[in-house]
């Protein structure tokens, strides 16, 4: 690793500001994904501005909702009473990642900031635009098995590899951030990750040196009918091929209103407004929902090696929402 | 680049129910700082990516990679490694099962299993299979396969419930 300052920050204002003032700064959080991509030479900043012992950990009832603190650990985010009552989805969608160490390690806000899996972005022998912008994309000619089928551009074709950010946007969640100046801001989770376009570099719309304080959930209808539903390569301890969080409010057999997210498909958590428009009003039914997943993949334009996606995507997303209703 | 700093930072922890104080250079990982300053090698160098768990050490009780965690992020804390795990009176009982079953080979992920392991049974003294597999997903044998591990923490958390457990006669082959 190469050597970098360390800098322990007194409170949330003062780790924004070191941060900011040093362009090749970063926050040191949960360190689990930061720390081997800098063991790998991916990641390559000078000062890391450690925010663990911030006070920014509680999980607390909030205006209707819960607000989950950027730095409570994983674990203990699913784990915590209020979230396995009201939002079972974030739960289901926590477990399903990493290993039981790793989510005693890392932090909600580092969650939502891990970087791709993509093959061509750790390896530093190969070219890579969200690396090293202008370098070309290897995957996009390359083996592109675990990539993109939505929103790709011809600079960047990797995916966005978490779980939890998935649930979040089904269940209209709001990351609330805070910059240098002090000035503080609320991005829904839909907008906070964005597409490769010309600039893969920048996974989120976060400015540099803003830290991300919490995150808000709103209150939610969805606690009795939604499921997270991960395919990967083997059974546990794997990043998705292919996710689903899926949220239904039912009513006398009828969708009243529905989620679907969709999770390694894209540069970021990928929603379905096609899908959840075929599902509300209608019965809740395995015809209803296999309609709803052609909508959600009829879009899809897949790449040499992830041609399987799409099916998969449309069975994922049947059997994602026949576990919500409990259909199955 | 900053240059390479010579100087040293201090810190002081608790280490295995001991009150401890170390001095290393502040970028290295709390796997190199109990290895290389601390020389205890019951924590052992594996994939240093967070991939084979076989550097998992508890933190205040919760295990974590120390491979991913720097060695400043023990100041003030409580950190158990192996080296933790016997007493006075005797190996723990899972270092006891892991033996009788047969559940280390080579031995080289051994650490990490027994210390991840010993976290569960303090949450959930009597886990299913199930429970043992999803607990222990993050540490990798290359081995021996891990059903043989299954069955030492499902003795060894028998035995710390105060029961016998009957293994399958091939599980304790060495015993008698």
């Amino acid at each position: 690793m190469r050597p970098f300052k360390y800098v322990r920050a007194s409170d949330a204002a003062a780790a924004a500001r070191a941060v900011a003032a040093n362009p090749r700064a970063k926050f040191l959080g949960g360190g689990t994904n930061i720390l081997d991509l800098m063991k790998e030479d991916v990641e390559r900043p000078n000062e890391l501005v450690d925010v663990t012992r911030l006070k920014l950990s509680e999980i607390k009832a909030a205006s209707g909702g819960v607000s989950i603190g950027a730095l409570a650990k994983n674990s203990d985010t699913a784990n915590h009473p209020l979230i396995r009552r009201n939002y079972p989805l974030l739960t289901q969608a926590i477990v399903a990642g990493a290993s039981g160490q790793l989510r005693n390690m890392a932090t909600n806000g580092g969650n939502l900031l891990q970087r791709t899996r993509c093959q061509y972005f750790y390896d530093t022998a190969m070219p890579c635009n969200k690396r090293e912008p202008g370098t070309g994309c290897g995957a996009l000619e390359g083996l592109n098995r675990i990539h993109a089928i939505f929103g790709w551009s011809d600079k960047c074709v990797a995916t966005y590899p978490g779980d939890m950010a998935n649930a979040l946007y089904a269940l209209d969640a709001v990351v609330r951030v805070r910059g240098a100046s002090g000035r503080e801001r609320a991005i829904p989770v839909g907008e906070f990750h964005r597409l490769p376009g010309d600039t893969p570099q920048q996974d989120s719309n976060l400015a540099h040196g803003e830290l991300i304080t919490a995150i808000d959930l709103p209150k939610s209808n969805f606690a009795k009918n939604s499921y997270y539903l991960k395919v990967r390569d083997r059974a546990s301890y794997a990043f998705a091929l292919v996710s689903v969080a899926a949220a239904l409010e039912l009513e006398r057999g009828r969708v009243k209103q529905a989620r679907v997210v969709l999770g390694s498909v894209a540069h970021k958590p990928w929603r379905s407004l096609e899908a959840e428009a075929a599902l509300v009003g209608g019965p809740a039914s395995e015809e209803s929902f296999r309609r709803a997943a052609e909508a959600a993949l009829a879009g899809a334009k897949p790449l040499a090696h992830n041609g399987y996606k799409v099916e998969l995507g449309k069975r994922a997303v049947v059997r994602a929402l026949m576990r919500a209703s409990r259909l199955a | 680049m900053p240059e390479r700093t010579k100087q040293k930072t201090h810190i002081e922890f608790t280490l295995n129910g001991e009150a401890v104080e170390v001095a290393f250079a502040p970028h290295k990982t709390l796997l190199e700082v109990l290895r290389e300053d601390l020389n205890l090698m019951g924590t052992k160098h594996g994939c240093e990516l967070g991939e084979c768990g076989t550097c998992a050490v508890l933190v205040n009780g919760r295990s974590a990679l120390s491979c991913l965690v720097l060695g400043l992020e023990a100041e003030g804390r409580s950190v158990e490694t192996v080296e933790g795990m016997a007493s006075p009176a005797g190996l723990h009982p899972l270092q006891e099962t892991f033996a009788d079953t047969g559940a280390a080979q080579c031995g080289y992920c051994t650490p990490g299993f027994l210390l991840v392991a010993k976290e569960l049974l303090a949450a959930n003294p009597r886990p299913t299979r199930e429970e043992i597999k999803e607990a222990l997903c993050g540490n990798l044998c290359r081995c021996t396969g891990y059903i043989k591990i299954y069955e030492a923490v499902e003795l060894a958390a028998a035995r710390m419930r105060g029961e016998e457990l009957e293994l399958p006669r091939e599980a304790v082959y060495g015993l008698d």
